[in-house]
């Protein structure tokens, strides 16, 4: 299975991958973001991210 | 401790703190919740505004304004520049902001006209019983629950009230700037011009910005838009001032995601208003969206206060609020989206024969309907699909 992963040490909690995410799948809690189980992956976070910081991460 | 209130803020921007003090003004009890520890920080934004705009809503105060420009430098990838008086430039172009103090004055402003306010204290979703609003939050790690009649979701790009009250705000890739910007420090930089580079491949879809912050500091930052995106930001900006500004030094990092979704159709639903980045009030073209966010805040607590007067907190009566952002801000908002869908489609030759349309023009005394007007007399192809918007008589 495949996951969105956050670097943290790039993250700089601006917020722009909660504002693209259609699936309310991801949440901004102060200084960092959690994403949820109601994530499809579509990968909008990732595009958007103008840090790079979400990363697709295999699981198996 | 009162956990009942006519309105709860939701977000201290500019937007929200300019609504909790219009709230507090009308007479109501008012709470401004912000999830972080410190209001105003981190920042993400490159701090200008226009003169006119800010003076509407506050005094203008040394300790918040890092710099006074007087004009601004466009650059189109060839080089060639024009030049347009500070009046002109639009939202972002007369003072350069230290955001961190100018947004914690705002906040105090509302505290002294007499709203509650809390920080570190996050809404996490809300419930509707008998027309009142059971609000949500986490505060310093433990749930609180509180009351309100009217919740005023003012929490930026990242907004979430919208969702909970089924007001769609999300943004495609192609309505949002993925934006990055240093605090360069020790340039050489002429202190009174903002400057913008545009091209394809400097910031597709977007701009640099140089937003002088004093005599040798600048902040220098591009947004590039969302659906354009080949690069990260970061790359292009960093191999813009390897260029630029070799020995530039950042001493702050700012990152950002800035709303051009245009105008949305409604920013009320029952109980509910969303004000700024919240109801996507950037302007699409220039990505200003303080001034717009205070607007819009005032506008808010207005009806906050005939709606509390009335005992009536529908979505109808809140309309209201929609009718007054709809009819100011709302209008450029809506000609600017389409003008940025024009902009974004433009190849460098294309941005090369606007700006050759307008070199030497003087813009002095020229507002951004009448430059437009220029280009099309000058250039009728660029801008023809879209010439209608300006050419009107409005
Ligand atoms: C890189 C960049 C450059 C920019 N440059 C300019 C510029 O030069 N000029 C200009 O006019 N505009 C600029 N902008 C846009 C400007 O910063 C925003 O439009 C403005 O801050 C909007 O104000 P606001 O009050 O709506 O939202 P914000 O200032 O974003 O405030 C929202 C607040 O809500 C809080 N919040 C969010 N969710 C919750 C929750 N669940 N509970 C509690 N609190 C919450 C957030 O922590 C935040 O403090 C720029 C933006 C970026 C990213
Ligand atoms: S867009 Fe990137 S930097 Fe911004 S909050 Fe999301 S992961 Fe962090
Ligand atoms: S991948 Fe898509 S669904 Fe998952 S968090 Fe990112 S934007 Fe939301």
């Amino acid at each position: 299975m495949n996951m969105i992963k956050v670097n943290r040490l790039k993250c700089a909690y601006c917020g722009a991958c909660i504002g693209v995410c259609r699936f309310d799948a991801n949440e901004l809690i102060e200084t960092w973001v959690e994403i949820n189980d109601k994530c499809t992956e579509c990968m909008a976070c990732v595009r958007i991210c103008p840090v790079g910081a979400l990363e697709v991460e295999n699981e198996n | 401790m009162k956990t009942d209130y006519d309105v709860i803020v939701i977000g201290a921007g500019p937007g929200g703190s300019m609504a909790a003090r219009k709230c507090a003004e009308e007479g109501l009890d008012v709470l401004l919740i912000e999830k972080r520890q410190e209001i105003g920080s981190p920042v993400r934004c490159a701090e200008g505004v226009s003169k006119k705009g800010l003076q509407k809503f506050v005094n203008p105060q040394k300790k918040w304004i890092a710099a006074e420009i007087r004009g601004a430098k466009i650059y189109s990838p060839d080089g060639t520049e024009i030049v347009m008086s500070e009046e002109m430039a639009g939202s972002e172009v007369g003072y350069v902001l230290e955001r961190k103090i100018f947004d914690r004055y705002l906040a105090r402003l509302s505290a002294r006209a007499g709203a509650e306010v809390l920080v570190k204290t996050r809404a996490t979703g809300f419930e509707r019983e008998n027309d009142i609003m059971k609000v949500k939050m986490v505060h310093f790690g433990e749930q609180i629950d509180y009351t309100a009649k009217i919740i005023i979701g003012a929490d930026g790009v990242e907004s979430k009230v919208g969702r909970w009250a089924g007001i769609d705000t999300t943004l495609k890739l192609s309505e949002v700037e993925s934006c990055v910007q240093y605090l360069l420090s020790g340039i050489e930089l002429d202190p009174e011009y903002c400057l913008f580079y545009l091209g394809n491949n400097v910031a597709p879809g977007g701009y640099v910005w140089v937003f002088p912050k004093g005599e040798r500091e600048a902040n220098v930052g591009i947004g590039v838009l969302g659906s354009r995106v080949d690069r990260r930001p970061k790359e292009y900006l960093d191999e813009f001032i390897k260029k630029s500004y070799p020995g530039g030094k950042p001493v702050e990092m700012v990152v950002g995601g800035v709303p051009v979704k245009g105008e949305i159709e409604t920013a009320v639903s029952d109980n509910v208003m969303l004000v700024g980045d919240a109801a996507r009030h950037t302007d699409p073209i220039t990505g200003g969206g303080i001034i717009n966010a205070m607007e819009a805040g005032v506008y808010a607590g207005e009806v906050a206060g005939i709606a509390v007067e009335k005992g009536d907190y529908s979505a109808q009566t809140l309309s209201l609020y929609d009718e007054k952002w709809k009819s100011t801000i709302g209008k450029t908002i809506a000609r600017n989206a389409i003008l940025k869908d024009k902009f974004v489609t433009f190849t460098d030759d294309q941005l090369n024969s606007l700006a050759k349309a307008l070199e030497g023009v003087k813009l002095e005394d020229l507002g951004v309907t009448e430059l437009i007007r220029r280009i099309i007399t000058k250039n009728p192809k660029l801008l023809w699909d879209i010439k209608d918007l300006f050419l009107k008589a409005r």
